[in-house]
């Protein structure tokens, strides 16, 4: 253990991935595997108990996917992770792992539309409350709170509205109430932001998006800050005796590390969303580049949204980059180097206008996805968002005109030229 | 937990006991003074060590203790040693009356009591000879780690054997926990 602090780009490449003792592989092995023998049933048995530390079966655990985990924790300083199939089941093991019948959270309304849905729809099926907050001042969370809620949930940067989370001011509120604040940083990614830094207590992503950088892989990561008390009357759970491994207890066995293997041990054992190995190892390998792709995108999003918000044919430029956004101070303090590269803007002539400059691109792909290489666009009240009402579509900041840009990594002059001419073609009718 | 009362220092100076998962106790938590090893410093006590003594080891499979011991058994090379004048046997292995009893010295006195029992296994340790006493996760009595230093005594203190020593060996690392280890070298881990 060398006697230094590594810096991010170098924990992008290296944390979670060490040569192993046998082979010496230098990249990431994929362990393609189902399951790993026991040394024998003793071993077995202390493993299943979680009395020690092993490999059993990939649905609980998997080294490449290890390797991924730990990477993300290091990078946003963390305790640890744990890894899902999407960056929705991402949010639904955590929510799943801490709320029960009768519970409440309390939400921004500001959400990516899949968010709402798993709130609003399912989790309030099954009996769990969600309210949500049409507003991004900390003091209005703080009112919507009862005796009943378990957790705050915010996006650090929400989707495609461009708000902001003030995420000290919200932390504040959360822990007042002794209840966590779980942040969905997708966006952002941990080199622009981490919210952990800020007081947040669970952070998670779609590892789809900009970890990856790609665009070919689905993925979701939870990382938890080892902070939050969990041991207390609001989360019981967390010191009852549990029958399924022996009787333990969550936080009398694991102390800080409760959350993350309950999370592990009981969520990912009884639901199963798991990251599969070779997907994993297709995210680790993004997220080596991530600081050069993530400084290449706020480059090219802060020339875009200039040009965009110095152009009449455009309306408004949802980036909270831009001095005259509501939210550019909270940007600037929370997000110095940029406030990611998924933002909107809204152009003269509303809908049709809209969706003639989507059909009317070269270079940006007209798909649903956020975060890739490549320039991505959309119109979000007749696909991501189009699950939504008029009213959750204006609380969301999904107006009918409003087109979402996910900026690339291409070169800024092309990007700009293929927007100009589609929007040219868009308002020649 | 091993203990379900810490030894807490009161705003005025004054310590008393309270429970554990009391809100005063985690809010005075904030305002501990005393400082233990860090990560470098806790590998290193970790690497020199050959043997370890559990001392109030419990035969219940779902105590703290009885995890450390069958993870110190099964996946480290110590030579580990149980203490408990209450049981005889425990995973297969003698449990000894007290330290001094035991055939060698322990290099780690690994400690599963109360905060108000640290002073007096302090005295036990620096009677026998052992030069590391490490109190577990959640157990936290200041004064006592500080006494002990002074006696010279390397002390750690609120942590967990087993995940610092699987912090090092790659057990944590295999649930995706941070374990801070970065290196080029080939590890078995």
């Amino acid at each position: 253990m060398a006697d230094r602090e590594y810096g991010f780009k170098t924990r992008s490449i290296h944390a979670g991935n060490i040569p192993d003792g046998v082979h010496g592989a230098r990249a990431l092995p994929i362990y393609q595997s189902t399951s790993f023998v026991f040394d024998d049933t003793d071993d077995a048995a202390a493993r299943f108990a979680l009395q020690k530390y092993g490999n059993i079966y990939s649905r609980l655990g998997n080294p490449t996917v290890a390797s991924f985990e730990e990477r993300v924790a290091s990078l946003e300083g963390g305790i640890g992770a744990v890894a899902t199939a999407s960056g929705m089941s991402a949010q639904y093991i955590t929510f799943a792992s801490i709320l029960g019948h009768g519970d409440q959270i309390v939400s921004a309304a500001s959400l990516y539309g899949g968010t709402v849905t798993q709130l609003d729809v399912t989790l309030r099926r099954f009996g769990v409350e969600t309210t949500f907050v049409n507003s991004s001042d900390p003091k209005d969370f703080d009112a919507a709170i009862t005796d009943k809620t378990k957790a705050i949930f915010a996006e650090t940067v929400s989707n495609p509205s461009g708000e902001v989370t003030d995420l000290e001011g919200m932390a504040d509120v959360a822990h007042s109430h002794h209840i966590p604040l779980i942040i969905d940083s997708t966006v952002a990614t941990p080199y622009l932001c981490r919210p952990i830094e800020w007081g947040a207590d669970v952070v998670t992503h779609s590892a789809t998006k900009f970890l990856g950088g790609h665009g070919t892989t689905l993925g979701g990561v939870v990382v938890e800050s080892g902070r939050f008390h969990w041991h207390s009357e609001k989360f019981p759970l967390f010191d009852e005796p549990v029958p399924s491994y022996g009787g333990l207890s969550w936080a009398g066995n694991f102390g800080e590390y409760a959350f993350l293997t309950r999370l592990r041990a009981e969520q990912l054992r009884d639901m199963g969303p798991t990251l599969a190995p070779h997907s994993a190892f297709l995210l680790a390998q993004g997220v080596e580049t991530l600081p050069y792709r993530m400084q290449a995108h706020v480059d090219n999003a802060r020339a875009v949204a200039e040009w965009l918000a110095s152009d009449k044919r455009v309306t408004a430029v949802n980036w909270a980059g831009l001095k005259n956004h509501p939210h550019f101070d909270r940007a600037t303090k929370y997000m110095p180097l940029g406030p990611g590269s998924v933002f909107s803007f809204e152009v003269a002539g509303g809908r049709e206008v809209a969706q003639r400059m989507i059909e009317s691109v070269n270079l940006a792909s007209h798909v649903v996805n956020i975060g890739d290489a490549k320039t991505l666009i959309v119109h979000p009240a007749s696909t991501t968002h189009a699950q939504l009402t008029t009213e959750q579509l204006i609380a969301a900041g999904v107006l009918p005109g409003v087109i979402r840009l996910s900026v690339g990594i291409e070169d800024a002059d092309d990007i700009i030229y293929d927007l100009d001419q589609a929007l040219a073609l868009a308002l020649k009718g | 937990m091993a203990t379900d009362t810490v030894t807490t220092q009161l705003q005025n100076g004054l310590s008393c006991e309270l429970p554990a998962n009391s809100p005063l106790a985690k809010l005075l938590k904030s305002q501990r003074t005393w400082v233990g090893p860090d990560a470098r410093e806790r590998l290193r006590i970790l690497q020199n060590a050959k043997s370890v003594a559990i001392v109030g080891m419990s035969d219940k499979s779902a105590r703290s203790s009885y995890f450390v011991g069958t993870y110190l058994l099964q996946s480290s090379n110590y030579r580990v040693y149980f203490v408990n004048p209450m049981i005889t046997e425990v995973l297969g292995q003698k449990v000894y009356p007290d330290l001094a009893s035991l055939p060698e010295v322990p290099d780690i006195v690994d400690v599963f009591r109360k905060g108000s029992d640290i002073p007096q296994i302090v005295d036990e340790v620096l009677a026998v000879g052992s030069p590391c006493i490490w109190v577990q996760l959640g157990i936290w009595n200041e004064q006592a780690a500080i006494d002990a230093e002074a006696k010279g005594l390397t002390v750690v203190m609120d942590r967990c054997l087993k995940v610092e020593h699987a912090r090092f060996n790659g057990g944590l690392h295999l649930l995706g926990f941070d374990t801070g280890v970065i290196t080029s070298r080939k590890t078995v881990r």
